[in-house]
Protein backbone atom coordinates (compact mmCIF):
# COMPACT_ATOMS: atom_id res chain seq x y z
CA UNK A 1 0.00 0.00 0.00
CA UNK A 2 0.83 3.39 -0.65
CA UNK A 3 2.15 5.92 2.14
CA UNK A 4 -1.07 7.04 4.46
CA UNK A 5 -2.54 10.45 3.99
CA UNK A 6 -2.94 10.41 7.49
CA UNK A 7 -0.92 8.84 9.85
CA UNK A 8 -1.37 9.07 13.85
CA UNK A 9 2.06 7.96 15.40
CA UNK A 10 1.01 6.92 19.43
CA UNK A 11 -1.15 10.66 19.86
CA UNK A 12 -2.15 11.11 23.06
CA UNK A 13 -4.40 13.98 23.95
CA UNK A 14 -5.01 15.22 27.51
CA UNK A 15 -7.70 17.96 28.72
CA UNK A 16 -5.64 19.13 31.86
CA UNK A 17 -5.75 15.51 33.75
CA UNK A 18 -8.06 13.84 31.32
CA UNK A 19 -6.85 11.70 28.89
CA UNK A 20 -9.18 12.10 25.79
CA UNK A 21 -6.65 9.76 23.18
CA UNK A 22 -4.72 7.52 24.59
CA UNK A 23 -1.71 6.57 22.99
CA UNK A 24 -3.73 6.02 19.57
CA UNK A 25 -1.92 4.22 16.20
CA UNK A 26 -3.73 4.81 13.57
CA UNK A 27 -3.15 5.26 9.39
CA UNK A 28 -5.84 6.58 6.77
CA UNK A 29 -5.13 5.45 2.96
CA UNK A 30 -6.37 7.75 -0.34
CA UNK A 31 -10.00 6.57 -0.88
CA UNK A 32 -10.50 5.40 2.25
CA UNK A 33 -14.17 6.41 3.84
CA UNK A 34 -13.32 5.98 7.67
CA UNK A 35 -16.29 5.67 9.97
CA UNK A 36 -15.89 7.15 13.58
CA UNK A 37 -18.41 5.38 16.32
CA UNK A 38 -18.25 5.53 20.11
CA UNK A 39 -20.02 6.52 22.85
CA UNK A 40 -19.76 10.43 23.84
CA UNK A 41 -15.78 10.93 25.33
CA UNK A 42 -14.85 8.32 23.90
CA UNK A 43 -12.26 10.76 21.57
CA UNK A 44 -13.67 10.27 18.30
CA UNK A 45 -14.38 14.14 17.77
CA UNK A 46 -10.99 15.03 19.51
CA UNK A 47 -8.95 12.21 17.41
CA UNK A 48 -11.06 14.17 14.29
CA UNK A 49 -9.61 17.71 15.45
CA UNK A 50 -6.27 16.61 16.28
CA UNK A 51 -6.06 16.23 12.41
CA UNK A 52 -6.65 19.79 11.75
CA UNK A 53 -5.01 21.14 14.63
CA UNK A 54 -7.72 21.99 16.05
CA UNK A 55 -6.93 20.15 19.00
CA UNK A 56 -3.08 20.16 19.76
CA UNK A 57 -1.98 16.76 20.17
CA UNK A 58 0.20 16.71 23.79
CA UNK A 59 1.85 13.12 23.02
CA UNK A 60 3.17 11.17 19.79
CA UNK A 61 3.34 12.62 16.66
CA UNK A 62 0.57 12.68 13.88
CA UNK A 63 1.33 13.19 9.74
CA UNK A 64 -0.87 14.53 7.26
CA UNK A 65 -0.35 14.61 3.91
CA UNK A 66 3.62 14.14 4.46
CA UNK A 67 3.46 17.51 7.18
CA UNK A 68 4.18 16.77 10.97
CA UNK A 69 0.62 18.52 12.65
CA UNK A 70 3.85 19.64 14.90
CA UNK A 71 5.03 21.63 12.34
CA UNK A 72 3.77 25.01 13.62
CA UNK A 73 1.48 27.65 12.15
CA UNK A 74 2.44 27.45 8.23
CA UNK A 75 2.21 24.00 8.41
CA UNK A 76 -0.82 23.62 10.12
CA UNK A 77 -2.84 25.96 7.85
CA UNK A 78 -1.40 24.13 4.84
CA UNK A 79 -2.54 20.99 6.71
CA UNK A 80 -5.76 22.69 6.77
CA UNK A 81 -5.46 23.21 2.85
CA UNK A 82 -5.63 19.68 2.33
CA UNK A 83 -8.09 18.73 5.37
CA UNK A 84 -11.54 20.35 4.82
CA UNK A 85 -13.84 20.53 7.91
CA UNK A 86 -17.60 20.00 8.04
CA UNK A 87 -19.20 20.73 11.64
CA UNK A 88 -21.92 19.44 13.45
CA UNK A 89 -23.12 23.60 13.43
CA UNK A 90 -22.35 23.90 10.26
CA UNK A 91 -20.64 27.34 11.03
CA UNK A 92 -21.46 29.33 8.22
CA UNK A 93 -20.37 33.23 8.18
CA UNK A 94 -23.48 34.98 8.53
CA UNK A 95 -22.44 38.21 7.28
CA UNK A 96 -22.25 36.27 4.31
CA UNK A 97 -24.23 34.97 1.34
CA UNK A 98 -24.18 31.29 0.65
CA UNK A 99 -22.07 32.40 -1.70
CA UNK A 100 -19.63 34.24 -0.29
CA UNK A 101 -19.41 31.97 2.17
CA UNK A 102 -18.33 29.29 -0.39
CA UNK A 103 -15.83 31.93 -2.45
CA UNK A 104 -14.13 33.12 0.88
CA UNK A 105 -11.63 30.28 0.96
CA UNK A 106 -10.07 30.40 -2.38
CA UNK A 107 -9.75 34.03 -2.30
CA UNK A 108 -7.99 34.90 0.88
CA UNK A 109 -6.74 31.44 1.04
CA UNK A 110 -5.93 29.80 -2.60
CA UNK A 111 -5.23 33.52 -3.46
CA UNK A 112 -7.90 33.15 -6.41
CA UNK A 113 -9.03 35.79 -8.45
CA UNK A 114 -12.52 37.67 -7.09
CA UNK A 115 -14.14 35.87 -10.65
CA UNK A 116 -12.64 32.78 -10.30
CA UNK A 117 -13.58 32.57 -6.64
CA UNK A 118 -16.83 33.21 -7.45
CA UNK A 119 -17.30 30.64 -10.74
CA UNK A 120 -15.43 28.05 -8.27
CA UNK A 121 -18.05 28.82 -5.69
CA UNK A 122 -21.44 28.64 -8.03
CA UNK A 123 -19.88 25.44 -9.19
CA UNK A 124 -19.63 23.59 -5.78
CA UNK A 125 -23.22 24.71 -5.10
CA UNK A 126 -24.02 23.80 -8.08
CA UNK A 127 -22.95 20.57 -7.04
CA UNK A 128 -24.71 20.13 -3.95
CA UNK A 129 -27.54 21.08 -5.20
CA UNK A 130 -27.96 24.70 -4.39
CA UNK A 131 -27.40 26.71 -6.83
CA UNK A 132 -30.55 28.55 -6.64
CA UNK A 133 -29.49 29.38 -3.17
CA UNK A 134 -26.23 31.46 -4.27
CA UNK A 135 -27.29 34.85 -3.10
CA UNK A 136 -28.79 33.51 0.39
CA UNK A 137 -28.02 34.67 3.69
CA UNK A 138 -27.43 31.26 6.66
CA UNK A 139 -30.06 32.58 7.84
CA UNK A 140 -32.77 32.18 5.15
CA UNK A 141 -32.04 28.56 4.77
CA UNK A 142 -32.73 25.01 6.33
CA UNK A 143 -30.18 23.28 8.89
CA UNK A 144 -29.99 20.90 5.84
CA UNK A 145 -29.44 23.33 3.32
CA UNK A 146 -26.75 25.37 5.38
CA UNK A 147 -24.76 22.04 5.86
CA UNK A 148 -24.78 21.59 2.29
CA UNK A 149 -22.97 24.81 1.77
CA UNK A 150 -20.69 24.21 4.91
CA UNK A 151 -19.75 20.93 2.55
CA UNK A 152 -19.47 23.35 -0.47
CA UNK A 153 -17.30 25.77 1.28
CA UNK A 154 -14.73 23.38 2.76
CA UNK A 155 -14.58 21.61 -0.49
CA UNK A 156 -13.50 25.26 -2.25
CA UNK A 157 -10.37 24.89 -0.64
CA UNK A 158 -9.87 21.67 -3.19
CA UNK A 159 -8.75 19.26 0.08
CA UNK A 160 -7.52 15.50 -0.37
CA UNK A 161 -9.22 14.66 2.64
CA UNK A 162 -12.61 15.74 4.32
CA UNK A 163 -13.51 15.67 8.07
CA UNK A 164 -16.98 15.44 9.00
CA UNK A 165 -17.92 15.74 12.70
CA UNK A 166 -21.30 14.77 12.85
CA UNK A 167 -22.38 16.38 10.39
CA UNK A 168 -25.92 15.53 10.69
CA UNK A 169 -26.66 15.45 14.68
CA UNK A 170 -28.75 18.33 14.29
CA UNK A 171 -30.30 18.21 11.59
CA UNK A 172 -34.23 16.50 11.61
CA UNK A 173 -34.63 13.49 9.86
CA UNK A 174 -35.93 14.05 6.92
CA UNK A 175 -32.94 16.98 6.24
CA UNK A 176 -30.04 14.40 7.10
CA UNK A 177 -31.08 12.63 3.82
CA UNK A 178 -29.75 15.56 1.65
CA UNK A 179 -26.78 15.81 3.19
CA UNK A 180 -25.64 12.37 3.39
CA UNK A 181 -26.75 12.34 -0.30
CA UNK A 182 -23.96 14.94 -1.06
CA UNK A 183 -21.90 13.25 1.47
CA UNK A 184 -22.31 9.50 -0.56
CA UNK A 185 -21.92 11.26 -3.91
CA UNK A 186 -18.22 12.47 -2.47
CA UNK A 187 -17.37 9.29 -1.73
CA UNK A 188 -18.18 7.68 -4.97
CA UNK A 189 -15.96 10.19 -6.31
CA UNK A 190 -13.23 8.91 -4.35
CA UNK A 191 -12.84 11.63 -1.95
CA UNK A 192 -10.76 10.15 1.08
CA UNK A 193 -13.28 10.91 4.25
CA UNK A 194 -13.51 10.73 7.83
CA UNK A 195 -17.02 10.76 9.60
CA UNK A 196 -17.82 10.56 13.28
CA UNK A 197 -21.19 10.10 13.06
CA UNK A 198 -24.21 8.07 14.90
CA UNK A 199 -25.68 6.66 10.94
CA UNK A 200 -25.33 3.47 11.31
CA UNK A 201 -26.86 2.76 7.96
CA UNK A 202 -24.44 4.90 6.11
CA UNK A 203 -21.54 3.21 7.49
CA UNK A 204 -22.15 0.30 6.28
CA UNK A 205 -23.25 1.67 2.82
CA UNK A 206 -20.79 4.14 2.14
CA UNK A 207 -17.55 3.54 4.57
CA UNK A 208 -15.03 1.43 3.70
CA UNK A 209 -13.75 0.88 7.08
CA UNK A 210 -15.22 1.32 10.66
CA UNK A 211 -13.59 2.40 14.13
CA UNK A 212 -15.20 2.33 17.16
CA UNK A 213 -13.55 4.21 19.86
CA UNK A 214 -13.42 3.83 23.85
CA UNK A 215 -11.96 6.04 26.83
CA UNK A 216 -9.55 7.39 24.29
CA UNK A 217 -8.56 4.37 22.16
CA UNK A 218 -9.60 2.19 18.72
CA UNK A 219 -11.74 -0.90 20.68
CA UNK A 220 -12.68 -2.12 17.06
CA UNK A 221 -11.34 -1.42 13.01
CA UNK A 222 -12.46 -3.45 10.67
CA UNK A 223 -15.38 -3.30 7.59
CA UNK A 224 -18.24 -1.61 8.29
CA UNK A 225 -20.88 -4.81 7.42
CA UNK A 226 -18.92 -7.28 9.59
CA UNK A 227 -17.99 -5.25 12.90
CA UNK A 228 -21.74 -3.87 12.77
CA UNK A 229 -23.51 -7.32 11.84
CA UNK A 230 -21.05 -9.21 13.92
CA UNK A 231 -19.77 -6.83 16.83
CA UNK A 232 -17.07 -8.20 18.20
CA UNK A 233 -17.52 -7.15 21.54
CA UNK A 234 -20.00 -6.79 24.40
CA UNK A 235 -19.57 -2.86 24.69
CA UNK A 236 -19.88 -2.19 21.07
CA UNK A 237 -22.77 -4.50 20.69
CA UNK A 238 -24.44 -2.83 23.77
CA UNK A 239 -23.47 0.65 22.15
CA UNK A 240 -25.16 -0.47 18.61
CA UNK A 241 -28.41 -1.29 20.50
CA UNK A 242 -28.62 2.39 21.72
CA UNK A 243 -28.05 4.24 18.05
CA UNK B 1 -31.86 87.64 43.91
CA UNK B 2 -34.54 86.96 41.38
CA UNK B 3 -34.67 84.06 38.53
CA UNK B 4 -34.08 85.67 35.58
CA UNK B 5 -33.33 83.51 32.24
CA UNK B 6 -32.15 86.17 29.79
CA UNK B 7 -29.54 86.56 31.76
CA UNK B 8 -28.14 83.49 30.23
CA UNK B 9 -28.06 84.54 26.94
CA UNK B 10 -25.13 87.09 27.73
CA UNK B 11 -23.31 84.28 28.69
CA UNK B 12 -23.91 82.00 25.76
CA UNK B 13 -20.90 82.95 23.65
CA UNK B 14 -18.63 81.99 26.54
CA UNK B 15 -20.28 78.94 27.60
CA UNK B 16 -20.21 77.51 23.74
CA UNK B 17 -16.44 77.97 23.96
CA UNK B 18 -16.31 75.82 26.85
CA UNK B 19 -18.49 73.33 25.41
CA UNK B 20 -16.31 73.33 22.49
CA UNK B 21 -13.08 72.29 24.63
CA UNK B 22 -15.32 69.77 26.33
CA UNK B 23 -16.00 68.34 22.47
CA UNK B 24 -12.24 68.43 21.84
CA UNK B 25 -10.91 66.38 24.93
CA UNK B 26 -13.97 64.13 24.07
CA UNK B 27 -13.69 63.60 20.47
CA UNK B 28 -9.73 63.23 21.14
CA UNK B 29 -9.99 60.82 24.26
CA UNK B 30 -12.13 58.90 22.60
CA UNK B 31 -10.63 58.19 19.41
CA UNK B 32 -7.45 57.39 21.64
CA UNK B 33 -9.50 55.65 23.77
CA UNK B 34 -11.02 53.13 21.06
CA UNK B 35 -7.56 52.49 20.05
CA UNK B 36 -5.83 51.62 23.35
CA UNK B 37 -9.15 49.94 24.12
CA UNK B 38 -9.53 47.51 21.20
CA UNK B 39 -5.90 46.62 21.54
CA UNK B 40 -5.97 45.91 24.91
CA UNK B 41 -9.40 44.22 24.63
CA UNK B 42 -8.00 41.97 21.79
CA UNK B 43 -4.92 41.33 24.11
CA UNK B 44 -7.35 39.87 26.39
CA UNK B 45 -9.33 37.66 24.23
CA UNK B 46 -6.63 36.37 22.19
CA UNK B 47 -3.07 36.97 23.90
CA UNK B 48 -1.37 34.38 25.74
CA UNK B 49 -0.73 34.09 29.79
CA UNK B 50 1.69 37.33 30.06
CA UNK B 51 -0.06 39.32 27.09
CA UNK B 52 -3.41 38.79 29.04
CA UNK B 53 -1.93 39.62 32.30
CA UNK B 54 -0.67 42.87 31.14
CA UNK B 55 -3.78 43.88 29.83
CA UNK B 56 -5.75 42.43 32.91
CA UNK B 57 -3.21 44.83 35.03
CA UNK B 58 -4.17 48.10 33.40
CA UNK B 59 -8.01 46.94 33.15
CA UNK B 60 -8.49 46.59 36.77
CA UNK B 61 -5.97 49.22 37.84
CA UNK B 62 -8.06 52.04 35.64
CA UNK B 63 -11.26 50.32 36.74
CA UNK B 64 -10.73 49.99 40.22
CA UNK B 65 -9.47 53.69 40.73
CA UNK B 66 -11.37 56.60 40.40
CA UNK B 67 -11.08 58.81 37.75
CA UNK B 68 -10.35 62.23 39.64
CA UNK B 69 -7.41 59.95 41.46
CA UNK B 70 -6.03 59.03 37.77
CA UNK B 71 -6.21 62.95 36.65
CA UNK B 72 -4.67 63.86 40.03
CA UNK B 73 -2.00 61.04 39.39
CA UNK B 74 -1.01 62.17 36.00
CA UNK B 75 -1.18 66.07 36.71
CA UNK B 76 0.78 66.62 39.76
CA UNK B 77 2.33 62.89 40.78
CA UNK B 78 3.85 62.21 37.28
CA UNK B 79 6.05 65.29 37.34
CA UNK B 80 7.81 64.17 40.58
CA UNK B 81 7.84 60.75 40.01
CA UNK B 82 9.44 61.22 36.16
CA UNK B 83 9.63 64.50 35.42
CA UNK B 84 7.08 64.17 33.23
CA UNK B 85 5.35 67.84 33.40
CA UNK B 86 2.38 68.09 30.66
CA UNK B 87 -0.16 70.24 30.59
CA UNK B 88 -3.79 70.51 31.68
CA UNK B 89 -4.94 69.97 28.61
CA UNK B 90 -2.90 66.68 27.18
CA UNK B 91 -3.62 65.59 31.24
CA UNK B 92 -7.58 65.60 30.19
CA UNK B 93 -6.94 63.94 26.71
CA UNK B 94 -4.46 61.51 28.25
CA UNK B 95 -6.87 60.86 31.33
CA UNK B 96 -9.41 59.90 28.73
CA UNK B 97 -7.59 57.90 26.25
CA UNK B 98 -6.30 56.13 29.49
CA UNK B 99 -9.48 55.86 31.89
CA UNK B 100 -11.99 54.87 28.45
CA UNK B 101 -9.67 52.39 27.18
CA UNK B 102 -9.93 49.95 29.94
CA UNK B 103 -13.42 50.30 30.09
CA UNK B 104 -14.19 49.64 26.04
CA UNK B 105 -11.24 46.83 26.34
CA UNK B 106 -13.83 45.15 28.26
CA UNK B 107 -16.54 45.84 25.63
CA UNK B 108 -14.00 44.49 23.17
CA UNK B 109 -13.41 41.96 24.99
CA UNK B 110 -16.92 41.12 25.71
CA UNK B 111 -17.95 41.51 21.60
CA UNK B 112 -15.20 39.06 20.67
CA UNK B 113 -15.80 36.62 22.95
CA UNK B 114 -19.85 36.43 22.03
CA UNK B 115 -19.03 35.60 18.74
CA UNK B 116 -19.57 31.55 18.93
CA UNK B 117 -16.23 29.84 19.02
CA UNK B 118 -17.30 27.75 16.10
CA UNK B 119 -17.27 30.67 13.60
CA UNK B 120 -13.22 31.02 14.09
CA UNK B 121 -12.98 27.01 14.12
CA UNK B 122 -14.34 27.25 10.56
CA UNK B 123 -12.66 30.08 9.39
CA UNK B 124 -9.16 28.30 10.51
CA UNK B 125 -10.16 25.50 9.37
CA UNK B 126 -10.19 26.56 6.07
CA UNK B 127 -6.58 27.26 6.96
CA UNK B 128 -6.78 31.39 7.34
CA UNK B 129 -4.19 32.72 9.44
CA UNK B 130 -5.69 33.98 12.69
CA UNK B 131 -5.33 37.61 12.16
CA UNK B 132 -7.67 36.91 9.16
CA UNK B 133 -10.13 35.25 10.88
CA UNK B 134 -10.54 38.30 13.22
CA UNK B 135 -10.36 40.42 10.29
CA UNK B 136 -12.64 39.16 8.26
CA UNK B 137 -15.24 37.16 10.34
CA UNK B 138 -15.13 37.88 14.04
CA UNK B 139 -14.46 41.55 13.88
CA UNK B 140 -17.57 42.42 12.05
CA UNK B 141 -19.62 40.05 13.83
CA UNK B 142 -18.11 41.69 16.96
CA UNK B 143 -18.73 45.01 15.99
CA UNK B 144 -21.94 45.01 15.44
CA UNK B 145 -22.48 43.58 19.05
CA UNK B 146 -20.20 46.86 19.90
CA UNK B 147 -22.29 49.99 18.90
CA UNK B 148 -24.50 49.67 22.14
CA UNK B 149 -22.22 49.35 25.32
CA UNK B 150 -19.44 51.40 23.10
CA UNK B 151 -22.28 53.94 23.36
CA UNK B 152 -22.75 54.12 26.61
CA UNK B 153 -19.08 54.59 27.20
CA UNK B 154 -18.80 57.61 25.24
CA UNK B 155 -21.38 59.02 26.82
CA UNK B 156 -19.86 58.57 30.51
CA UNK B 157 -16.67 59.90 29.20
CA UNK B 158 -18.04 63.28 27.83
CA UNK B 159 -19.59 63.93 31.13
CA UNK B 160 -16.06 62.46 32.72
CA UNK B 161 -14.46 65.51 31.14
CA UNK B 162 -16.43 67.88 33.57
CA UNK B 163 -14.42 66.79 36.44
CA UNK B 164 -11.05 68.91 34.70
CA UNK B 165 -12.34 71.29 36.43
CA UNK B 166 -10.06 70.09 39.19
CA UNK B 167 -6.69 70.62 37.05
CA UNK B 168 -7.84 73.88 35.69
CA UNK B 169 -9.01 73.08 32.17
CA UNK B 170 -11.59 75.30 30.83
CA UNK B 171 -13.95 72.99 29.65
CA UNK B 172 -18.04 73.84 29.84
CA UNK B 173 -18.33 72.86 33.83
CA UNK B 174 -15.34 75.10 34.54
CA UNK B 175 -17.00 77.87 32.47
CA UNK B 176 -20.03 77.69 34.82
CA UNK B 177 -18.56 77.96 37.70
CA UNK B 178 -16.23 81.18 36.54
CA UNK B 179 -19.67 82.43 35.01
CA UNK B 180 -21.13 81.57 38.92
CA UNK B 181 -18.37 82.69 40.54
CA UNK B 182 -18.73 86.49 39.11
CA UNK B 183 -22.05 87.22 39.19
CA UNK B 184 -24.26 84.43 41.37
CA UNK B 185 -26.59 83.13 39.00
CA UNK B 186 -26.65 79.63 40.28
CA UNK B 187 -30.16 78.29 38.74
CA UNK B 188 -29.48 80.04 35.80
CA UNK B 189 -26.05 79.24 34.85
CA UNK B 190 -26.41 75.66 36.26
CA UNK B 191 -29.47 75.19 33.96
CA UNK B 192 -27.87 76.06 30.92
CA UNK B 193 -24.88 74.07 31.12
CA UNK B 194 -26.92 70.99 32.27
CA UNK B 195 -28.85 71.94 29.20
CA UNK B 196 -25.34 72.16 27.22
CA UNK B 197 -24.90 69.13 28.40
CA UNK B 198 -27.80 67.04 27.43
CA UNK B 199 -27.80 68.44 23.68
CA UNK B 200 -24.00 66.97 23.57
CA UNK B 201 -24.99 63.36 25.16
CA UNK B 202 -28.20 63.75 22.78
CA UNK B 203 -26.28 63.97 19.39
CA UNK B 204 -24.13 61.64 20.41
CA UNK B 205 -26.50 59.03 21.13
CA UNK B 206 -28.66 60.03 18.00
CA UNK B 207 -25.21 59.13 16.10
CA UNK B 208 -24.43 56.06 17.48
CA UNK B 209 -28.12 55.14 16.78
CA UNK B 210 -27.71 55.77 13.30
CA UNK B 211 -25.08 53.71 13.37
CA UNK B 212 -26.78 50.92 14.79
CA UNK B 213 -29.43 51.03 11.92
CA UNK B 214 -27.54 51.11 8.91
CA UNK B 215 -25.89 48.13 10.38
CA UNK B 216 -27.77 44.66 10.72
CA UNK B 217 -27.76 43.25 14.09
CA UNK B 218 -26.77 39.59 13.80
Amino acid sequence: MTEPIIEFRNVSKHFGALKVLDEVDLQIHRGEVVVLVGPSGSGKSTLLRCINGLEKITGGDLIVNGMSVLGGNKVMREIRQEAGMVFQQFNLFPQMTALENVAFGPREVRGLSRKDARDLARELLAKVGLADKANHEPMELSGGQQQRVAIARALAIKPRVMLFDEPTSALDPELKQEVLNVMRALAAEGMTMVVVTHEMGFAKQVGTRLIFMEHGKIAVDGTPRDVIDNPPNDRMKDFLQHV
Amino acid sequence: MEVNWLIILDFIPQLLKGAQVTVHITVVGLLGGVVVGAIAGLMRAYGNAVINAIAFTYIEVIRGTPIVVQVMFLYFALPVLASIRIDPMTTAILAIIINAGAYIAEIVRGAVLSISKGLTEAGLAIGLPRWKVIRYIVGPLAFRRLIPPLGNQFIVSLKDTSLFIVIGVGELTRTGQEIMAANFRAVEIWTAVAVMYLIMTGLLSLMLRMVEKRMRIL
